[in-house]
């Protein structure tokens, strides 16, 4: 899923202090799952902000709705009745979300609440890592299954290089080293020769090299 | 021979070789690398310059290659992938070659949270295996990464690192086969100081024939105090100095913890000399440029052949 986290309470009130009536935003997708922009978040800031801007001796006029899915024009259209009574829209969803409000209402302004973080997976309760970046040419079923381009802090693909220790990456001992657990994995799936092939200069067009990506499928494209 | 690289000649008549570095400066005054190349001047094969080492900016190691080359030596270009991609690697690989550097070092690079520019994106278009494979194809093939034709191919004489010290330790002589069939035709080491790790490191070449098909220079470090021994035993990521070395540098009083740290430089070297497959040695007297000659002739490594 799309990561995200809140952006610090101070900088949303610098973008919203010059409106009277906002649009809050949540999305029920990937920010709803990683605690960050859904229904419950909507609530919390709506509240934040309104003590904030009390505190301040000013008001502010919040309503607060969440979408099914603010990336989706389907869903986004839901808010047509409701954008006339607001003076700008804040959003909780992910930057595609965001993207999708500022192209379809076009004079009105449109403001993150959160920065949209990674494509990651959930490893406890309240802990996510990064395990994509989304590079449009999937390796994982070389490297058995951990990407090198979103573990390695150097993005090898012939790795591990020289500071790699105990398993840990050299940035950091709360960093895993990627080559390290390709290895591992090699090992247990009896495919130690597999590390001894090179792997060459990737192309990076796929990965956006190429400008703005975009799939168009012909078979349900309208 | 493949190329006219001076330390490809003194490997090729077989004679043990030295090679040296040389960091440029963090600033834009040629005689720092001068004064410091002046150091090395026919006490060692090739002078490393190194490349933003430790991801902090530098004068660059072409300059610096260029320069060193102007006073007669011989440089050696390191080149990371972490600062540029391959276009401006390409580039600078020709431009190198047409100002008469010839031999060059391929590496990954530290990564930039180390230096003074962590809010750098690191580039790592290619990594350090990618980019000896396209020297290799700029100077075998006479080709571009992307494939067009160069006119007037580079030849250089192909250099890699090699860490028998990083973990997993069982994949160290494999990485190394990796980056000899991707075309590194010299290797430098990590620093020695555990010289057991590094034996059995050998051990694991040997048995691969790899010292058979590259050069293998074996890296070393005289240490200046017990306190930098101290701060490569915990701090240097890759780095393995054992606790004796360390207490051994402790052991005696301040002002000579100098002295000791080049008598153990040079004990390492004399002892590495009876590792078959070790080709010659890399010393990194990192700052302490003065002392290399002091090293060498005390190793039995002078004076240096002289090869046309």
């Amino acid at each position: 899923m799309i990561t995200a986290e809140r952006k610090p309470l101070e900088e949303i009130i610098d973008y919203v202090k010059p409106f009277k009536r906002i649009l809050l935003l949540g999305c029920n997708e990937c920010v709803t799952v990683c605690a960050a922009g859904g229904r419950k978040e909507v609530g919390l800031l709506a509240s934040g902000l309104q003590m904030a801007m009390l505190k301040a001796g000013s008001s502010i006029e919040i309503r607060e709705h969440t979408l099914e899915r603010q990336c989706d024009p389907e869903y986004v259209e839901e808010l047509v009745p409701m954008i006339d009574g607001a003076d700008a829209i804040l959003s909780m969803a992910c930057g595609c979300g965001v993207q999708q409000l500022a192209m379809r209402f076009k004079d009105k302004p449109v403001f993150p609440a959160v920065n949209t973080k990674f494509m990651g997976g959930s490893q406890r309760q309240g802990v996510w890592d990064e395990r994509c970046q989304g590079c449009g040419d999937c390796l994982l079923g070389i490297t058995g299954g951990i990407c090198p381009i979103a573990r390695c802090a150097k993005q090898l693909m012939n790795g591990p290089c020289g500071g790699s220790c105990d398993g840990k990456c050299e940035i950091g001992e709360d960093v895993e080293c990627a080559w390290h657990l390709i290895w591992e994995r090699l090992k247990a799936l009896g495919l130690q020769d597999r590390y001894l092939e090179i792997m060459p200069a990737k192309d990076w067009r796929p990965a956006g090299g190429a400008g703005p990506r975009k799939i168009i499928r012909e078979d349900l494209a309208e | 021979m493949k190329t006219d690289s001076y330390l490809e000649k003194v490997l090729a008549a077989g004679h043990l070789a030295v090679t040296s570095e040389c960091g440029p400066p963090r600033g834009a005054t040629a005689a720092s690398v001068q004064d410091k190349a002046k150091y090395l001047d026919g006490v060692v094969d090739a002078v490393n310059i190194t490349d933003n080492q430790t991801a902090m900016v530098r004068m660059s190691s072409f300059a610096g290659s260029v320069l060193v080359r102007q006073q007669g030596m011989h440089p050696l270009l390191q080149m990371v992938t972490r600062d540029r991609n391959r276009l401006a690697m390409q580039a600078d690989i020709l431009g190198a070659y047409a100002l008469g550097i010839n031999t060059m070092l391929c590496l990954s690079g530290d990564h930039t949270k180390f230096g003074d520019h962590p809010m750098a994106m690191n580039v790592h278009d290619i990594d350090s295996i990618q980019l000896i494979q396209m020297v290799k194809t700029m100077r075998d093939e006479g080709k571009f990464q992307g494939g067009a034709e160069i006119k007037g191919a580079p030849k250089m004489f192909i250099g890699a690192a090699a860490n028998p010290f990083a973990d997993p330790f069982e994949l160290r002589v494999m990485r190394l086969a990796k980056k000899i069939a991707a075309g590194a035709d010299f290797i430098q080491t990590q620093c020695i100081f555990n010289i057991e790790k590094f034996e059995r490191w050998m051990e694991g070449v040997r048995k691969m024939g790899l010292h058979k098909k590259c050069y293998i220079l074996a890296g070393v470090t005289p240490m200046k105090s017990v306190g930098a021994a101290r701060y490569m035993k915990n701090r240097v990521p890759g780095m393995d100095v054992p606790t004796e070395l360390v207490e051994r540098m402790g052991s005696v009083e301040k002002e000579k913890q100098p002295e000791e740290g080049i008598a153990i430089c040079v004990e390492t070297i004399e002892r590495l000399k009876q590792v078959e497959g070790v080709a010659g040695f890399h010393i990194m007297a990192i700052d302490w440029e003065e002392k290399v000659e002091e090293i060498v002739k005390k190793a039995g490594l002078y004076p240096r052949p002289q090869v046309q």
